[in-house]
């Protein structure tokens, strides 16, 4: 019952006029960079990052909440009317949302998206609101040797078991942990990776990676694919109103979904693929109406992804407030946001900052909100701007990646060290590596390093402080099995059924 | 299918996959490089600047081999990708659109480089309105320069069109207040 005191303080905090400006101003944008393809929620809050010298930490991280969770609906809307994900969290909505589209009743895909999204939305957020306060006390009891070990198992989780593959995975990991330890070794003051260049003393800023990796790899790799053939528009057909029956088939699936994508986004694994995909099986399994998947669509496929994704995209929030553990690329520059107000979350920020982190989670209500309203009588707006050209589109998210990057310190450095990027997060896109690692990695791995040497020193020099702490070893013990288990299995399978099937470079 | 058949068999080195291989290996080579240079103080025994240097290293290095034996093994790009041919010609412009505004944002500020970039990047992308592609990158490019310039207090370099701009801004706002 505590929790509902810290929420209705948290309101008071959401409430006030300038904050609910700042909530709608962040849903708007995050529906609009949803929509728009090649514009997603983290390349938007890095670009927005620079806005934490102007205000106060509520106005800022509602702000970005609000984007987070409105990248969420539109991504949605360009799944279902272009076929295009948005985001990587909406490929499944796709699968079935544009073939219902395609047959006509992309209204109804279109609302039951949205309104599962809202479901799901307020129930993840009560999720947060309740699993939050109890992650916290069991986290008050980690020592630094815990939380390194925690930092290893998300590593592994983000890069190695989820994506396609192990290797490539763990790559960019190693990328971005290279990336984030450029610059002064804040211990003992001594420049690392710097290749003798002034310029990279102040290390590498995180809105350039993002920006170099999402904005300019993003361009250059759609100008690469100009004869891939473009998807088309699908007009909006068919009425917003769902019929009783689509009613019917959507509102266990919304709930599934929910239960389904919050666990599995609140654990220190992430990631909102494997819940929608999880969901799209479920779905497909329970339906009485089979004959519609992958035909003209059928309505569970859309409102069991599309929930699972949302209730995900809330749980992701656990760990990243509780333990300051991100485990996606939003969360990760979430992270440094905090960093930047000097702010360490953790369990501590429950009590030293419990207006900010409640006046955020109720701002996450109130989001919710408006975002069902934003996108279901306002989504003529929305589709409105998928019909931007790509080559001004694209052009025009470069105008803003130079801003955002050159107006860090007005160094031409930093574009260079961006279009390096770019050139790097086209080869990672066209090569399928998985660039969410390497901003993970970034944030992540300094912190990661600070608490191994905090553990080192309580323990004076004594490594067995890793694995004589049970919780740790658990820890460790389970991101082994992360990084081999999924090996031995499919030698096993392979092994079991050693046919003339060749899986070409399972790297 | 008759070609799978035939990868099983003798799988074919992949080149594009190699030369990744190889680059990631080379940076595995420059890490190592960078990381025998951190001088270790002899002040501080625990552990130094120079552990997960060496870890980022070792892992580099096993991982750059990994995708070097995949290559070998046929490289592992999806068969979509193989299939579209790649536009060379679009990313060079696009890139030529990006130099050109390294080059030219101290000299001429950033809304003339911007709109310069926005063009030429148009252009790579199969835009043929060039005068409409001008204007539209200039009311971007003033968009994102007072949005981001005036509101976020961001301080973008300013050339003659932002200072040009900002006189008269600024002798608007005199005149209200006056």
């Amino acid at each position: 019952m505590e929790t509902l005191g810290h929420l209705a303080n948290g309101f008071s905090v959401a409430f006030t006029p300038v904050n609910l400006m700042w909530c709608l101003l962040g849903t708007t944008l995050g529906t609009a960079i949803g929509v728009l393809p090649g514009l997603g929620p983290a390349l938007t809050i890095a670009l927005l990052l620079p806005i934490t010298y102007q205000v106060a930490p509520e106005a800022s991280f509602i702000l970005f909440a609000g984007i987070y969770y409105g990248a969420m609906y539109g991504g949605s809307t360009t799944s279902i009317l272009l076929n295009t994900p948005g985001e990587s969290a909406t490929i499944v909505t796709a699968l079935e949302g544009n073939r219902m589209a395609r047959s006509g009743r992309g209204g109804a895909a279109l609302a039951t998206s949205a309104i599962g999204s809202f479901v799901a939305g307020t129930l993840g957020t009560v999720g947060v609101a309740f699993l939050a306060p109890v992650v916290v006390k069991f986290a008050l009891s980690f020592g630094p040797a815990e939380y390194f070990s925690l930092m290893v198992l998300a590593f592994i989780t983000v890069s190695a078991v989820l994506g396609s593959s192990s290797v490539r995975g763990l790559t960019s990991l190693f990328v971005g942990f290279v990336i984030g330890m450029i610059g002064v070794d804040l211990q003992t003051g001594q420049p690392r990776f710097t290749f003798g260049m002034s310029q990279l003393l102040d290390g590498v800023d995180v809105i350039v990676v993002a920006v170099g990796l999402f904005a300019v790899g993003e361009t250059f790799y759609m100008a690469s694919r100009r004869y891939a053939g473009k998807d088309e528009i699908v007009p909006l057909r068919g009425s917003l109103y769902m019929t009783a029956a689509e009613w019917a088939r959507s509102w266990k699936a919304w709930l599934r979904g929910a239960l389904l994508g919050f666990p599995i986004g609140a654990l220190p694994a992430g990631g909102a693929e494997i819940p929608t995909f999880l969901s799209y099986a479920i779905e497909k399994k329970l339906s009485k109406h089979k004959e519609e998947f992958g035909t003209v669509g059928a309505i569970e496929g859309v409102a069991g992804p599309e929930a699972a994704n949302n209730a995900s995209a809330a749980g992701v929030l656990v760990p990243m407030l509780t333990l300051g553990l991100p485990t996606s690329a939003t969360a990760a520059i979430m992270l440094s946001a905090f960093q930047s107000y000097g702010i360490n979350p953790g369990p501590m920020l429950f009590m030293t900052q419990a207006n900010l982190v409640w006046g955020l989670i109720a701002s996450l209500f109130i989001a919710n909100v408006i975002l069902v309203i934003l996108n279901l009588p306002l989504i003529g707006l929305w589709v409105r701007l998928l019909k931007i050209p790509a080559p001004q589109l694209y052009a025009g998210i470069l105008v803003f990646a130079t801003v955002g990057t050159y107006g860090i310190s007005q160094s031409p450095t930093d574009l260079v060290i961006l279009y390096l990027l770019g050139g790097a997060g086209f080869l990672m896109r066209r090569f399928d590596f998985p660039t969410a690692p390497v901003i993970i990695g970034m944030i992540l791995w300094p912190l990661a390093e600070t608490q191994f040497r905090r553990a080192m020193t309580i323990s004076n020099g004594d490594w067995s402080v890793f694995y004589k702490h049970p919780l740790s070893l658990t820890l460790l013990t389970l991101a082994f099995i992360g990084l081999i288990g999924p090996h031995i299995w499919a030698y096993v399978e392979h092994r079991r059924r050693r046919g003339p099937e060749h899986v070409p470079g399972d790297a | 299918m008759s070609t799978s058949e035939q990868q099983a068999a003798r799988p074919r080195l992949a080149v594009p996959e190699l030369l990744i291989g190889i680059g990631l290996l080379a940076c595995a080579g420059a890490v190592a490089w960078q990381t025998l240079a951190i001088p270790v103080s002899p002040l501080y025994s625990k552990v130094g600047p120079t552990v997960f240097p060496y870890i980022t290293m070792i892992g580099m290095t096993i991982l750059s081999l990994l995708l070097i034996v995949a290559a070998v093994r046929g490289g592992w790009q999806p068969e979509e990708e193989k299939e579209t041919p790649t536009d060379w010609k679009a990313m060079g412009i696009v890139a030529v659109g990006l130099v050109a505004n390294l080059v030219l944002i101290q000299p001429l500020g950033f809304t003339a480089a911007s709109v310069i970039m926005f063009v030429l990047i148009c252009h790579g992308f199969g835009s043929r309105h060039p005068l409409r592609d001008v204007l539209l990158g200039l009311i971007l490019a003033l968009a994102a320069y007072f949005g981001f310039a005036r509101a976020l207090g961001v301080n973008i370099g300013a050339g003659f069109i932002e200072n040009q701009l900002n006189t008269v801004l600024d002798s608007i706002i005199r005149m209200l207040r006056a």
